[in-house]
């Protein structure tokens, strides 16, 4: 949560000081979905993100540096400069990718999900979707394709309350999409997404049953996103101050802090050198990106195709 | 196995499939009704359907239903879960009912699947096979005509288009056959548009053993010298039987047939225009952007002084394709529509 918050703030400066970096969604508000959710997963484990990505790829152990050399164009870069913000991917770390068309990845997620179960393989998968996906049809064939095959899939829900400036209670019948579950035979919780431990119980829970043959389920994390839809998008124009200042009220950060001071495992002062060493990450993140080179041009046409084919077998 | 017998193409596409599953266990087929009767086998009820060419018949039973997959009727869905089953270790063979369907599944065709290796700066493969058929049957027979305007189209220009989708047209047995299995090799997303008249129709030798037609190479079938017909899919079969026509006339054309659309070989087809100096470029789908346009273009823009007379293209009309027999075989483009245009390259009054 703390590395995440810390990129998402350093980048915003680098925008707000006039940084190309592209268009780019700020995660910032809802760092303890992605961290408790992946918290739960294991190293071979998949993951299909959204456009609000950045988070779900640091949770996901993606090194800062390459996406911060991505961010700004850079041939180091998690995509050698072919993706930005809204492509971060790194198959190494089994992420499916950073996906900016709303609804693509749960479909992604499905067929990683098929594929662990035809391979046979100790894998699931995990698919973050935001309110605004629970108004797509592709949810929909997803959730029945994960619940009638019984994949090892856990749907994750990013409530944040809107889908870039439209309220979830106008875009969706129930502004609830946990209620959901019930209706493709899965389990279905909805939980305070500002509380990374209560995500982390949840997300746990989904991936035992998932590994263990149990088939799909379906979290609900209601969150909230403190900045616009991407960056210089006004909040102001369509929700409120008051609204505003009660959600960061419910920080997560801070949640968190005062869950460890009342008797975690952790203390403020090891808290705080958490935070001091993501600050170093960035710093040295933000010069790996400065100091890499550009691509060169000529690779605006490699990757194209996918090069080889697969030999033919005696 | 060395032998080669006669089957049609459908049992040659279905050869194919069924190889390459043997071969490799991560070789999957997915789609609408590829089996059918999926969940009835407790009922003794297997294997109903297999596809509108009945290309994946029978597979269920070699392969049992965890890889011969009869999806819900969500083409979005799974396609996209066929791109991420591809990101992930497998071998996906979709099959897309009818070519007309892709307005569904649109986006995990353009924006994923054929651009996940780019966007993700070469980091992932994603070797997945398309199958779609496509096509209107073009004569008076009843049996694959009268699918009217929805289930008719060819759309493969939409999808040639898309850089990162290799998109093949096969003609025959033969090399449907051997572009399929192609297609299952190639580590990237391929289209194999199958025409429904020539997947229940054409005929030919193919060997038993496993063996591939290469993806991006135009095949000469016919030689002669006085012009080229180009022709795509069945319209190949079109520009044959213009030949057989022509050559009456004591003109020889020479034919190349597509075979890829997309990285299409330029190379074959302007050396033909070289040598007979002559283009006429003929293509089931509407004109305006169409493949064939695509096609004559690049011959103007590559080997306009070799040529002795306007280039031609023989296209389906600018309109839907209507349902009643009539019309539709009217739509359809003929061996007649291709002799009149060389005939007015040639200057030979009809």
């Amino acid at each position: 949560m703390s590395l995440i918050r810390r990129f998402e703030e350093r980048l915003k400066w680098l925008v707000e000081t006039g940084v190309p970096v592209g268009a780019v969604h700020y995660y910032t508000g809802q760092e303890a979905v992605a961290a408790g959710v992946c918290a739960a997963l294991e190293p071979q484990d998949w993951m299909a993100s959204t456009h609000r990505g950045h988070g779900h790829c640091i949770a996901k152990g993606v090194e800062v540096a390459r996406m911060m050399a991505e961010l700004f164009g850079k041939a180091t870069g998690t995509n050698h400069g072919k993706g930005g913000s809204m492509h971060i991917t790194d198959i190494n770390k089994r992420v499916l990718g950073v996906n900016p068309i709303v609804g693509a990845g749960v479909a992604h997620a499905v067929g990683a999900g098929l594929s662990a179960k035809v391979r046979g393989a100790n894998e699931v998968v995990v698919t973050f979707f935001g309110d605004g996906a629970g108004a797509i049809g592709t949810l929909h064939e997803a959730l029945n394709m994960a619940s009638i095959w019984q994949l090892p899939v856990i749907f994750v829900c990013e409530n944040n309350g809107y889908a870039q400036a439209t309220p979830v209670e106008y875009a969706l019948c129930s502004p609830d999409v946990a209620e959901r579950a019930p209706a493709y035979h899965m389990p279905g919780l909805t939980v305070d997404g500002q509380d990374v431990i209560a995500v982390w119980c949840a997300a746990d829970e989904a991936v035992r049953r998932a590994r263990s043959g149990g088939g799909p389920s379906l979290i609900e994390c209601k969150t909230y996103r403190y900045y616009g839809h991407h960056q210089g998008d006004e909040t102001l124009r369509y929700r409120t101050a008051d609204e505003e200042q009660a959600a960061r009220e419910r920080d997560c950060l801070e949640r968190f802090r005062q869950q460890m001071q009342a008797g975690g495992p952790l203390t403020l002062a090891q808290l705080d050198e958490i935070d001091a060493r993501n600050d170093r990450l960035l710093d040295e993140a933000v010069e790996f990106a400065e100091a890499s080179p550009l691509p060169d041009p000529g690779e605006l046409y490699t990757d194209v195709y996918v090069g080889d084919s697969r030999p033919a077998r005696a | 196995m060395t032998g080669t017998r006669e089957l049609n193409f459908g049992q040659a596409i279905n050869e194919a499939l069924r190889q390459e599953m043997r071969d490799d266990p991560s070789v999957i087929v997915l789609g609408e009704d590829v089996a059918g009767a999926a969940g009835r086998a407790h009922l003794g009820l297997i294997d109903a359907w297999g596809g509108p060419l009945r290309a994946t018949r029978g597979l269920i039973k070699e392969f049992g239903p965890e890889r011969v997959i009869d999806t819900p009727i969500c083409e979005m869905g799974f396609v996209g879960a066929a791109v991420g089953a591809a990101m992930t270790g497998l071998r996906p063979v979709v099959e897309i009912m009818f070519v007309d369907l892709i307005g569904v599944c649109y986006d995990q065709l353009v924006n994923q699947a054929a651009k996940m290796h780019y966007m993700m700066g070469g980091e992932v493969e994603l070797p997945l096979v398309i199958r779609t058929a496509y096509g209107t049957r073009g004569d008076k027979r009843s049996y694959g005509g009268g699918a009217a305007a929805q289930h008719s189209q060819t759309l493969y220009a939409t999808l040639a288009h898309v850089p990162g989708l290799k998109v093949v047209v096969p003609s025959t047995a033969y090399n449907a056959k051997g572009l399929t299995t192609s297609a299952i090799r190639d580590n990237g997303p391929v289209l194999v548009m199958e025409h429904k008249f020539l997947g229940l129709s054409a005929k030919g030798p193919v060997p038993e053993d496993a063996y591939t037609v290469p993806i991006g190479r135009c095949e000469v079938v016919r030689r002669g010298e006085d012009v080229t017909l180009v022709g795509i899919g069945r319209m190949t079969h079109v520009c044959l039987e213009a030949s057989e026509m022509l050559a009456q006339e004591e003109i020889e054309a020479e034919v190349v047939d597509v075979l890829t659309l997309n990285p299409l070989d330029e190379a074959t087809i302007l050396e033909s225009v070289q040598r007979t100096h002559r283009l006429v470029v003929v293509d089931e789908d509407n004109p305006t952007a169409s493949m064939g346009r695509d096609i004559a273009a690049r011959a103007a823009d590559q080997a306009f002084e070799y040529l002795d007379a306007p280039i031609k293209t023989v296209n389906a009309p600018e309109t839907p394709v209507p349902f009643a027999a009539v019309l539709e075989a009217h739509y359809t483009p003929r061996a007649e529509h291709v002799v009149a245009a060389v005939r007015e390259q040639i200057g030979v009054a009809a």
